[in-house]
C-alpha cells in the first residue's frame, strides 16, 4: 500500500465574504414547511440547501437525494455577535492591543524578536503556542500605547525636586506640560521606574549595541565629541568600560555587587544607572518617569536639562464575563460594557503584521472574523428531518436552533427599524447572542442549556463532535460493523478449544459470499434451493451482472435453477467456517482469536472452558462478539495468525495461557494422586471418548487376580510417546529453600513430577502441570510437538479429567468447613494467645518501654508489631484448620492442587477472618479515640481496632460485622477506581504506541522510520517464542544434553 | 566543577555516554540504513551531554545494563 504523509494542516476562520460566497441562499424565514407540505422559499429547509426527500431534485445542483451533497445557506445577522468558541481568544487579543490604534502593545524591537521566535518554532514544526502565550502576557502588562501618541519636550530646569516627589504631579511640572497644550488632571499619578529599553549589554561590550550607547551619550549627555570617528570602546578590566577618542574619555564602572553602573564624566560629575541580570548577561538601563492620567500616560525621559515627553493612550483593563461579555474598567473602578460592535471595531483596527504575533495568518484568519456578522446555515443533509409514523415532521436539533436565531434576528431588526428604546434593543441583542452561543455549544458553563419542548437539552454543534459518542471517537475512529453477532456465552467441554458453538438463529443471519464455480455449482444450487429459512441456506444471490436478489420463499426454487457460474451466493454460516471471537475489554491480542463454527441449537455461544483464561471469561452472564470474515485473504490471515491453538502461549509471559481450570485440575489431581487402582473396565470407562493408542501393561493384579492399572498409567495414555519432562508441581513446599533436601521422585507430597518416554513415573498432576498460566506439560508439548499436539493434549486431558471426576464424584458444601472440637479449641488458644501478646505490647507502649524500629515512631512500631502478631495468628489458625480438615477435604484439595480458592479463603471460612484494614492500617476512624461506642476511648486492643476472630462459618459478632463491612467497602472502591484508572492509562499508552513497528532489521521504528529502539526489547526476543520470558531455557537444555540427573 | 560536587557520570544510575567519531557514526547510519535525523534525540541541555561536552549534531553511544540482553547499546543524536 502506498502511504502519503500529510505535510501540513491549516486552520482558518470563515470570513463574512467567504460565508456569503459559499452560500446558495439567504435564509430569512424561520418556518420550514408550508401548509402544502412543501418547503418554503428562503426557509430553513430550502430546496436550494439540498434534498432529503426521495424523488425531489436539488434546486442548486439538480442532483437527486444521495447525489447532491447539500449546500450552505446564510443568515445576515442584524447585529454582530461574539463566537463563543473564540471568546477567550478575543479577550486576550483585546487586552494585548491598543484601545485606540489597535496595535499590539509591544515595542517594534520586541515584535521583531517574537516574530522571529514564532518563525523558528514553525521551522522546527514545533508548537508556537508557548511563544504566543508569552506575547499575550507581555503585551497585557503594557499600560500605554507606544504608537499612536505624541512626542514633545519641556525645560527640566528646576524640576528635580518635583520629579523626586513620589505619587503626585507638582504644579510647576503640570504648568509646563499644559503650556504645550496637554492637560494633566489634579489626581494624576507620578512615579519613577526603570526604562524597559536597555542601553547596552555590559556582558557583551564591545559588541552589538555600541551604536545605541554612543547615540545615548551624544544625545542625553551632549558629548558631541563622540560624534567623530575613531572612537574606541574597550574594557579596561572586568569592572570598567572606557570610551575614548584621543585624550578625551568617559568611563562606566560596575559596582561590586553588580547591580548598578556609574558613568564618570570628564568634569568629575557622575551618573548612576540600574543594572538587571538576565541569565548570565547584565543589561544596563536608565530611569524614566510616568504620569498616569485618566486617558493618557506621559512618559518622561530626562536629557540633560530637557524632559523628552511621550504622551500615549492609557490602556484600560478589560474584564471577560463568561461566556461572551466584555467590560472595560476605569481606574476609579467604573465598568463600561463593550458591545460586539465595539469589539469588532477594535479587532478590525489591528494591522495584519500585528495579527501574526498571535500565531494567526491574517490572510486566512482576521481577528474580527471571530465576531460574527453572517452566520452560515449548514445544508439540510447535515440536519435531516424525520417523518414520524403519524405523518408529522420532526426537525433536527440544529434546525430548531436556527429557527430560534432567525426569529430573534427578525424581531431585532423590526424593533430597531421601529426605533425601539435602547434597553429593548440591548435585551434582544443579548437574546440573539444567547441563541447563537447555544447553537455552537449547548454545554457552556454559566448559561442555561437550550431545551427541546420535551425538556431534553438540544444537541448542537459542539455536542455532535465532543466526547465518546461524538463524531471523532464515535463515528470516525469507531463504527458499527456488519457481519457480527453478540450473545451470552455458555460452556461446552465437548467441542474443541478452537471451536465456537453458534446458535442456528445466528448462523442463518450471518453470511459468507461464495463465488459460484464449476466445482461448487451443484452444492450452491442445493444451498439456494433450501432458501433463507432452512439452515444451510442462502440469504442473497448476486447475478453475474452484479444485481443483488433476495432469496425468498417464493423465488428460491427458480433462483436455484437459474444459478450459474460467475454468480455469487451469500450463504449461511456452516460448520467449519472461520470466524473471529472476542470478549471486551480487549486488553491483549488474545482477546480476539479465530474459532471454527459449530452450528448448534440454543441461543448462546458455546465455548470450551479451557479457553476462558485468555478472554478472561466466565459463564455468569458474559456476552461475547463474533465477526464473520468476508474475504479469502482475511480468512487465511486469521487461520495463520489468530487460531486458538497458535495462541496457547501468551506473548505476555511466554507460558501457556490456555489450559485446565477448576474441575479439570481437580479431576486429574484425584486421578494421578497415589496409586489408585482401576480394573480394565474402570480404566477404559475413564478413557472413553479419548483417542488412545495403548493403555500399556497392567501394573499388577488385584487380590482377586484380575489385572489393574494405576491412575498415573491412565494419565500416561494421553501423553505423547517419547515425551520427557520433569518439574516441581504446585504442591511442592520448596524444601530446598528451607534447608532440607529435595526428595525428588520420592517426595512424600508427590510434588516432583517425572515423565519419561510418555509415562508419568512419579508426581501428581496439578495446576503447575496442566493449569492455565502455568501448564508445564502443555508448554513442553507445544514447543516440542507443535500447536496441534498441544491442542489435542488439552482436549484429551479435559475429557479424561471430566470422565474421572464424574465417576469419582466431587462436592464442597458448608459442612466441609466443619472442624472438630479439638481443632476449634486449638485455634481459640492460638488467637487468645495472640490477643494477650497484643495486650502486652500495648502495656509496654504505655509504660514507654517499647523500642522504636529504625525510621519509625514508637506508635508506628506498635501498630506494625500488632499487625504482624495478628497476621501470624490468623495464618497459624489457618494451618491448624487445614490440618484438621485434612487433604481429603474438598476445599483443601482444591486449594492445594490450584483448582480453585486458596488456603486463605479456607482459613477465613473455617478458622478466623483476621484483621480488617483501611489503607493498610488497622481501623482507626469513627469516633474520637475509638472506633465504636462499645469500646473505651483509647482502647488499642485487637478487637477494638477491627480484628475479626470469628470465622465466616461461625458467624461474625455485630462489631466484627461492622469492621468487615468497612474493609469490604474499601476493597470495592479500590477495584472500581483501579479499573477506570488503568483503562484510561491503557488508552493513553495505546494512542502513544500504536504506530510503532518492529522492522525486519530488528529495530523498532515509528512511521517516519525514526528509530525508537535499536533492538526490540533490547534482546530482540519475541516473548511468545520465549520460555517464561527467557530466550533460552538453560536448565532444560542441560537436562536434555546430560540426562535427567541435572 | 565546583569543589565537593560529584560528577554525575560517576553515578550508578547514569549509563556510559560517549561521543562517537565520524567514522563510527557513518558505520552506524549505514548499518541501519538511516539518516542522522532518524536517530533518537537527546537534548544538548541534558546534564550528561553537558558533562561529556558533546555538541549539537554529535551522536552519543550509550552503553546500558539491560535486564533482557545484559548489555545494550543505544545511540542518540544531540539536538538543541
Amino acid at each position: 500500500m502506498r502511504t502519503k504523509r500529510i505535510k501540513a494542516i491549516k486552520f482558518g476562520l470563515l470570513s463574512p465574504k467567504e460565508i456569503r460566497k459559499m452560500s446558495a441562499v439567504k435564509v430569512i424565514t424561520a418556518d420550514t414547511y408550508g401548509e402544502d407540505g412543501f418547503p418554503i422559499e428562503m426557509g430553513l429547509v430550502n430546496q436550494q440547501l439540498g434534498v432529503i426527500d426521495p424523488g425531489l431534485r436539488c434546486k442548486t445542483c439538480g442532483g437527486r437525494m444521495g447525489e447532491c451533497p447539500g449546500h450552505f445557506g446564510h443568515i445576515e445577522l442584524a447585529a454582530p455577535v461574539i463566537h463563543v468558541g473564540y471568546a477567550k481568544l478575543i479577550h486576550r487579543i483585546l487586552t494585548a492591543t491598543c484601545r485606540e490604534c489597535g496595535r499590539v502593545l509591544l515595542s517594534e524591537e520586541e515584535k521583531r524578536r517574537y516574530l522571529e521566535a514564532i518563525e523558528r518554532q514553525r521551522e522546527k514544526q514545533a508548537d508556537v503556542d508557548e511563544v504566543v502565550k508569552h506575547i499575550f502576557k507581555e503585551a497585557a502588562k503594557n499600560e500605554v500605547c507606544m504608537y499612536c501618541g505624541e512626542y514633545f519636550s519641556i525645560d527640566a530646569e528646576g524640576l528635580d525636586e518635583e520629579l523626586n516627589n513620589k505619587s503626585s504631579v507638582g504644579s510647576e511640572l503640570r504648568d509646563r506640560i499644559e503650556d504645550r497644550g496637554f492637560s494633566v488632571s489634579k489626581n494624576a499619578l507620578l512615579r519613577r521606574e526603570i526604562d524597559p529599553e536597555c542601553l547596552f549589554c555590559w556582558s557583551r561590550v564591545p559588541g552589538v549595541d555600541n551604536e545605541r550607547l554612543l547615540q545615548f551619550l551624544i544625545q542625553d549627555f551632549e558629548l558631541t565629541w563622540l560624534k567623530n570617528a575613531h572612537i574606541s570602546i574597550s574594557k579596561k578590566d572586568d569592572k570598567t568600560l572606557v570610551i575614548a577618542r584621543g585624550k578625551r574619555s568617559v568611563e562606566f564602572s560596575l559596582s561590586a555587587k553588580r547591580d548598578r553602573v556609574t558613568l564618570n564624566l570628564e568634569d568629575g560629575s557622575s551618573y548612576e544607572f540600574p543594572v538587571k541580570k538576565e541569565g548570565t548577561e547584565l543589561f544596563v538601563y536608565n530611569f524614566r518617569w510616568l504620569i498616569t492620567d485618566k486617558e493618557k500616560v506621559y512618559i518622561l525621559k530626562k536629557v540633560l536639562n530637557k524632559l523628552d515627553i511621550y504622551c500615549g493612550v492609557r490602556q484600560k483593563q478589560i474584564k471577560h464575563e463568561k461566556p461572551t461579555t466584555y467590560k472595560e474598567i476605569d481606574e476609579d473602578g467604573k465598568e463600561r460594557r463593550l458591545m460586539p460592535t465595539d469589539v469588532r471595531e477594535r479587532l478590525e483596527r489591528i494591522p495584519d503584521e500585528d495579527v501574526e504575533l498571535f500565531g494567526m495568518d491574517p490572510k486566512s484568519a482576521r481577528p474580527e472574523w471571530m465576531v460574527l456578522t453572517v452566520l452560515p446555515v449548514p445544508p439540510v443533509t447535515a440536519r435531516p428531518s424525520i417523518t414520524l409514523e403519524s405523518g408529522q415532521r420532526s426537525e433536527d436539533d440544529l434546525t430548531h436552533k436556527l429557527v430560534d436565531i432567525i426569529r430573534i434576528n427578525q424581531r431585532f431588526m423590526e424593533n430597531r427599524d421601529a426605533g425601539a428604546p435602547q434597553l429593548i434593543i440591548e435585551d434582544l441583542w443579548e437574546l440573539l447572542q444567547y441563541h447563537v452561543n447555544t447553537y455552537f455549544d449547548n454545554e457552556i458553563p454559566g448559561i442555561p442549556p437550550a431545551r427541546h419542548r420535551s425538556g431534553r437539552p438540544l444537541k448542537t454543534m459542539a455536542q455532535r463532535l465532543k466526547g465518546k459518542e461524538g463524531r471523532f471517537r464515535g463515528s470516525l475512529s469507531g463504527k458499527r460493523v456488519n457481519f457480527s453477532a453478540r450473545t451470552v456465552i455458555s460452556p461446552d467441554p465437548d467441542i474443541e478449544i478452537d471451536e465456537v458453538g453458534v446458535p442456528e438463529e445466528i448462523a442463518k443471519e450471518l453470511t459468507i459470499t461464495v463465488n459460484v464455480t464449476e466445482r461448487n455449482l451443484e452444492l450452491m444450487r442445493e444451498t439456494v434451493r433450501r432458501g433463507s429459512k432452512n439452515h444451510p441456506g442462502a440469504n442473497y444471490v448476486r447475478r453475474a451482472d452484479g444485481k443483488k436478489v433476495k432469496v425468498t420463499e417464493s423465488n428460491h426454487e427458480t433462483l436455484a435453477e437459474e444459478l450459474d457460474i460467475g454468480w455469487k451466493v451469500e450463504r449461511h454460516l456452516v460448520d467449519g467456517d472461520i470466524v473471529l471471537f472476542n470478549r471486551q475489554p480487549s486488553l491483549h491480542r488474545l482477546s480476539i482469536m479465530a474459532h471454527y463454527v459449530r452450528v448448534m441449537p440454543g441461543k448462546t455461544f458455546r465455548l470450551n472452558p479451557a479457553v476462558c483464561p485468555p478472554y478472561n471469561a466466565d459463564y455468569d452472564g458474559d456476552e461475547m462478539n463474533l465477526h464473520v470474515l468476508q474475504t479469502e485473504e482475511a480468512r487465511a490471515e486469521a487461520k495463520i495468525l489468530m487460531e486458538v491453538q497458535r495462541n496457547i502461549i501468551s506473548p505476555r509471559f511466554g507460558r501457556p495461557i490456555i489450559g485446565g481450570i477448576h474441575d479439570y485440575i481437580t479431576g486429574l489431581f484425584l486421578l494421578t494422586r497415589g496409586e489408585r487402582k482401576f480394573n480394565k473396565e474402570e480404566a477404559l470407562d475413564i478413557l472413553r471418548d479419548i483417542d488412545i493408542e495403548d493403555l500399556g501393561e497392567p501394573a499388577g493384579t488385584m487380590d482377586d487376580g484380575s489385572p489393574y492399572w494405576t491412575g498415573k498409567q491412565i494419565f500416561s495414555a494421553i501423553l505423547p510417546s517419547g515425551f520427557d519432562l520433569q518439574f516441581r508441581g504446585k504442591v511442592c513446599v520448596k524444601c530446598e529453600e528451607r534447608g532440607l533436601r529435595c526428595e525428588k521422585e520420592k517426595c512424600p507430597r508427590e510434588a516432583y513430577v517425572v515423565i519419561r518416554d510418555g509415562k508419568l513415573i512419579s508426581g501428581v498432576i496439578d495446576e503447575m502441570a496442566i493449569g492455565s498460566f502455568k501448564g508445564m506439560i502443555i508448554d513442553r508439548i507445544f514447543r516440542v510437538r507443535g500447536e496441534e499436539a498441544a491442542k489435542k493434549f488439552i482436549k484429551k486431558a479435559s475429557r479424561l479429567a471430566i470422565n474421572y471426576i464424574l465417576q469419582a464424584g466431587f462436592s464442597f458444601g458448608i459442612s466441609d468447613e466443619d472442624i472438630s472440637r479439638e481443632g476449634k479449641e486449638e485455634i481459640r488458644e492460638v488467637i487468645q494467645e495472640a490477643e494477650q501478646k497484643v495486650e502486652r505490647l500495648i502495656r509496654a507502649y504505655e509504660a514507654e518501654e517499647l523500642e522504636a524500629l529504625p525510621g519509625r515512631t514508637v506508635e508506628e512500631t506498635l501498630e506494625l508489631l500488632i499487625m504482624q502478631e495478628l497476621g501470624r495468628a490468623r495464618d497459624e489458625a489457618g494451618e491448624i484448620a487445614g490440618r484438621y480438615l485434612g487433604i481429603e477435604n474438598s476445599g483443601v484439595l482444591m486449594a492445594k492442587s490450584g483448582a480453585r480458592g486458596s488456603i486463605l479463603n479456607l482459613t477465613q471460612m473455617a478458622a478466623c477472618v483476621g484483621q480488617q484494614s483501611v489503607r493498610g492500617e488497622r481501623i482507626m476512624r469513627g469516633y474520637q479515640d475509638r472506633t465504636l461506642p462499645h469500646f473505651k476511648p483509647g482502647d488499642m486492643s485487637a478487637d477494638a481496632r477491627g480484628f475479626v476472630r470469628s470465622s465466616f462459618k461461625d458467624g461474625l459478632s455485630p462489631a466484627e460485622y461492622f469492621f468487615h463491612a468497612i474493609g469490604g467497602r474499601e476493597a470495592l472502591v479500590d477495584t472500581a477506581v483501579r479499573t477506570s484508572q488503568s483503562g484510561y492509562f491503557q488508552r493513553r499508552l495505546i494512542n502513544a504506541l500504536q504506530d510503532l513497528e518492529v522492522k525486519y532489521d530488528g529495530t523498532v521504528r515509528e512511521t517516519r522510520d525514526t528509530v525508537v529502539q535499536f533492538r526490540y526489547g533490547e534482546d530482540g526476543v519475541d516473548p511468545s517464542k520465549s520460555v517464561g520470558g527467557k530466550s533460552v531455557d538453560i536448565d532444560e537444555i542441560l537436562r536434555e544434553e546430560i540426562g535427567a540427573s541435572a | 566543577m565546583k569543589k565537593g560536587k560529584v560528577s554525575i557520570l560517576e553515578h550508578e544510575l547514569v549509563p556510559l555516554h560517549e561521543v562517537m567519531t565520524e567514522r563510527e557514526v557513518e558505520e552506524l547510519l549505514n548499518k541501519y540504513k538511516i539518516k542522522k535525523e532518524q536517530l533518537p534525540k537527546i537534548k544538548a541541555s541534558d546534564p550528561v551531554i553537558k558533562e561529556i561536552k558533546a555538541r549539537e549534531g554529535d551522536v552519543v553511544r550509550i552503553t546500558r545494563k539491560s535486564r533482557t540482553a545484559g548489555r545494550f547499546l543505544a545511540y542518540r543524536l544531540v539536538t538543541k
